[in-house]
């Protein structure tokens, strides 16, 4: 395998020279992903894609220009290097633009071990019969199952002209599920790099358990209220701000944090990490220019300490890249991308036990951005909330609409769970605890 | 293409199937954008595969693949049969289709000019011209244009014996202004935001745009914004402009009407649905002035949701979906139509590439326009009127809304009197449409493009059609978004 793909790089340069250009970068990419998709207590869709791609950055005079394909043979390797010089050299020179990184490639035998043949060729049939179990569990409490199981290998490699070559593959499998019964639902997730590490029947059990116990859901008004979020919807709200950690965000007055950084932002309890290398964590412990990742501290006791800098945002602002720069050119310059949230010693039964009256929040849905600098978001609760009184979960509720900004509801935790890999629809995986917060701001309820 | 998508098809039919098809898909694509003077993204793709769609042991199995070889179309067919075998082990019934004719045909979408036929050069000179005089106005930190071209060629193979070859040219370009300033980020965008306007056309689009003559406005509205007051909080008559209205309609009327997601095949992800079957023919959606149509004919308009046969080889349709205020109809597939007794599919199957399955997606879902002008719409004793889409959010059943916009003018008896900053509107679905109280006529009614409507899982992201002219409505919560 490597040696075809030497060779494709190898193709890639002579291509190039042949035009005169020297300096070339290329990714070549390949994925092999499968997701069998349930509902209505059936497998409904059950796909497989296999794909490659050949993506080639020219740099030439101060420009650059990348042109992709997913034709592998000689013509097309040929054909691509020659649209990638071809744009390039219609492109306006940039006075930033920095020569292609020079490091040392990094030694795959370093990595965290994420790739798992079991995971990579897991079958048809595999997924079928784990999706079939955890179907039973959900119709044997008489309710609705909906859900996926989705297993795959994705790689990559980045070459370029100054002798880089940083290689990366991993594998990761995820199950969702939701469970319906007449008038609620629940729902469950887990992903992880091997498949074996998944456990689909007790995601099933646990979604089902939330369908029956938010039965005959109650309305109450919107309001301010304490909320415990499980892990899932702190990943998806909490989620939301990583992008403005970022050099060139600053830089751009898009950052929430432009004027703010080596402030308190939020409460002491809040410290979170930015680790390739955390053992809840997945992707490449490099970048998209090949940079080697550094474990960085977003947030120390609530004060905001660093950002992610790519080559160029940092050569801008004076300081060291930090290896979370995206393939280039791009608009967006860079983020951390392997968030680690600090936990603390709490459990979500123990939040619930302590809390007088509030809600328990399974996931949240559909969030968007209201404010930008306040870092305000909307969205909704969903398949699953609770109202918790005297310390219990004594019925499921309505789901609201919220208007939250990140600032103060960061500000406002109570207490922490110990940290785990969280999955979640709203935004990327992570590593994150369940929070309870006070004052968290719900604004309207909606019909179910 | 045509062979690719015959060999496909062949490779299953000798294995045996109850039903197949095969989209053999060739993608181009171009992206140029700017960024405060330089140029941003400069990227070409090119990309070709096979999806192999079989329906074999009464279940669907689909696999596709970029390698091409016999080798590689003789493995995905394999696999597509054997995912359909594995999937009996979760089956409650034989998956049945509507009836559907064979078609041979060939199509190309319309344009003038061939996007890829204007060098990148010269695309860029005019969006860093845009991009200085965005910045030629003090305050604007961050100016930033982009464009979009697309050329898809698609061949459509099915054992009922079609066999259908299509090409769609896709353009799109805008500009946004962003201001920074004392703890405050304000931006105006042109045409629309997230991108601007996308249609079914060629470069054309970005002559017809005139992008350059809209910077200057753009970019003090933006700065303005600063000084704006808040958008109050309270009941309002609320008066949203054509490309928010498109949105609108996208979220609590295109999703809800989909007929997967009422019948649960989405629950986990995008979800479900309020529009039940028992509320067909019988629920008052709207208005008596709201009509609504889903319509993917190339008379309706150069949509993103155009074409002339959608991903099952179903001919391209228009259908009400609301008929003066009363819902009459969903948009389905030959699968879904067969499960609620329709006699036909109203084709709206479709897949974002050659690697995904076709799901039932939005093609041009538009409000008709209406009977008044423009100042009868605005002609309310005191309203809120807004325009440029900012945030949306809506939950899984499409009841409960809301939409922010980039900015927002107080009136009264349609005159602006203020100028009003981080408006935003909420709402129930049925109950917002059935406040629609006037419709502006058809000089000004827009058909905008939707580019990035997610949907499915692997997630599929899908460009969409809306028309829409402006509207006011009656009654309406504002202001929400920074309530509590």
């Amino acid at each position: 395998m490597v040696a075809k793909l030497d060779e494709i790089w190898e193709q890639v340069v002579r291509a190039a020279r042949a035009l005169g250009v020297d300096d070339v970068e290329a990714i070549i990419s390949g994925s092999n992903e499968a997701l069998t998709r349930f509902a209505n207590n059936a497998i409904h869709q059950n796909v497989a894609e296999l794909t490659t791609n050949l993506s080639v950055r020219a740099v030439i005079d101060g420009r650059t220009a990348r042109a992709s394909t997913n034709c592998l043979d000689r013509t097309g390797v040929r054909d691509v290097v020659e649209q990638a010089i071809a744009i390039t050299r219609l492109t306006e020179p940039d006075p930033d633009l920095l020569p292609l990184a020079e490091h040392d490639s990094p030694d795959p035998e370093d990595y965290p071990d994420r790739d798992f043949d079991d995971t990579a060729y897991a079958t048809p049939d595999e997924r079928a019969h784990a999706v079939a179990d955890a179907i039973r569990e959900v119709e044997s409490a008489g309710q609705t199952a909906a859900g996926i199981y989705s297993t795959g290998q994705a790689g990559f490699v980045i070459y370029n002209s100054t002798g880089l070559a940083a290689m990366y593959q991993e594998t990761v499998a995820r199950f969702s599920i939701t469970a319906m019964a007449a008038d609620s639902s629940g729902w469950a997730k887990a992903s992880a790099c091997n498949h074996r590490d998944l456990d689909p029947v007790g995601l099933a059990r646990r979604a089902a358990a939330k369908a029956a116990a938010s039965r005959l859901p109650r309305e109450l008004d919107p309001g301010r209220y304490t909320v415990i979020l499980e892990p899932a919807a702190v990943l998806d709200l909490v989620g939301q701000m990583f992008m403005d950690f970022s050099g060139t965000a600053i830089r751009d007055g898009t950052s929430f944090l432009n004027d703010r950084i080596g402030q308190k932002l939020f409460g002491e309890n809040i410290t979170i990490h930015d680790d390739a290398w955390h053992d809840g964590q997945s992707g490449a412990p490099f970048d998209g220019e090949g940079v080697p990742r550094k474990k960085l501290t977003l947030v120390d006791a609530g004060v905001v300490r660093e950002v992610a800098y790519s080559r160029q945002a940092a050569a801008l602002a004076g300081v060291e890249p930090t290896g979370h720069g995206f393939p280039l050119p791009n608009e967006i310059g860079e983020a951390p991308m392997n968030i680690v949230i600090a936990g603390g010693g709490s459990t979500v039964e123990e939040m619930v036990a302590s809390t007088d009256r509030g809600i328990l929040v399974t996931r949240l849905w559909y969030i968007r951005e209201v404010d930008p600098y306040e870092k305000i978001f909307t969205g909704m609760t969903r398949d699953g909330t609770f109202l918790v009184e005297d310390g219990k979960v004594t019925a499921g509720l309505r789901n609201f609409r919220f208007n939250q900004g990140l600032m103060e509801m960061l500000s406002n935790v109570e207490a922490l769970s110990a940290t785990e890999r969280a999955s979640g629809e709203e935004s990327f995986d992570l590593v994150a605890p369940a929070m309870k917060v006070r004052d968290f701001n719900f604004t309207e309820v909606t019909r179910f | 293409m045509k062979d690719l998508a015959l060999r496909a098809l062949d490779a299953v039919t000798r294995r045996g199937v109850t039903y197949a098809d095969a989209r053999a898909i060739e993608i181009r694509e171009q992206e140029i954008t700017t960024k405060n003077g330089k140029a941003g993204h400069v990227s070409s793709s090119e990309s070709i595969g096979i999806g192999i769609r079989v329906l074999a042991f009464g279940c669907w199995g689909f696999a596709a693949t970029d390698d091409l070889s016999s080798r590689g179309v003789e493995a995905a067919a394999n696999l597509a049969l054997e995912i359909a075998r594995a999937g009996t082990a979760a089956r409650k019934r034989e998956v049945s289709l509507a009836p559907e004719e064979k078609f041979e045909a060939a199509w190309v979408s319309p344009f003038s000019i061939d996007p890829f036929s204007v060098p990148v050069d010269q695309k860029l000179g005019i969006l860093l011209a845009v991009d200085e005089e965005l910045r030629h106005t003090p305050g604007i930190n961050l100016a930033e244009t982009s464009m979009h071209f697309e050329r898809r060629h698609q061949v459509f193979a099915s054992t009922l014996g079609s066999l259908i070859d299509q090409t769609r040219y896709l353009s799109g370009a805008g500009f946004t202004a962003l201001c920074y300033r004392e703890g405050e980020i304000q931006k105006r965008s042109y045409p629309n935001s997230f991108g601007g306007q996308y249609q079914l056309k060629g470069y054309e689009l970005v002559d017809e745009l005139r992008l350059l003559d809209h910077a200057p406005r753009v970019a003090e509205e933006a700065v303005a914004l600063h000084s704006a007051d808040q958008c109050p909080e309270g009941i309002f008559d609320l008066i949203v402009d054509s490309s928010q209205l498109g949105l609108q309609i996208h979220e609590s009327i295109g999703h809800p009407i989909e007929l997967d997601r009422v019948l649960g095949t989405e629950a986990n992800y995008a979800g479900m649905s309020f529009l039940t079957l028992d509320n067909l023919n019988r629920l008052r959606y709207g208005s008596e002035i709201v009509n609504v149509v889903c319509d993917a004919r190339l008379e309706h308009g150069p949509g993103l949701g155009t074409f002339a046969f959608d991903d099952e080889g179903v001919p391209a349709q228009g259908n009400d979906i609301i008929r003066n205020g009363q819902f009459v109809g969903y948009m389905t597939s030959r699968e879904t139509a067969a499960e609620v007794g329709q006699a036909r599919s109203n084709g709206c199957m479709r897949a974002d590439g050659w690697g995904r399955l076709p799901l039932i997606r939005m093609t041009n879902v538009s409000l008709k326009p209406g009977e008044q002008s423009l100042e009868e719409v605005m002609d309310s004793p005191h309203a809120i009127y807004m325009e440029t889409n900012k945030s949306w959010s809506i939950d899984d059943k499409r009841y409960n809304f809301q939409f922010g916009c980039e900015i927002g003018w107080e009136m009264r008896n349609g005159k602006r009197i203020r100028m009003l900053k981080n408006p935003s509107y909420s709402g129930i679905s049925t109950e917002f449409w059935n406040a629609c109280a006037a419709i502006a006529g058809p000089e000004h009614w827009t058909l905008w493009g939707v580019p990035n409507c997610g949907k499915g899982q692997p997630e599929q992201v899908m460009g969409t059609g809306h028309g829409a002219s402006p509207s006011r409505f009656r009654s309406i919560k504002i202001g929400g978004a920074y309530g509590g």
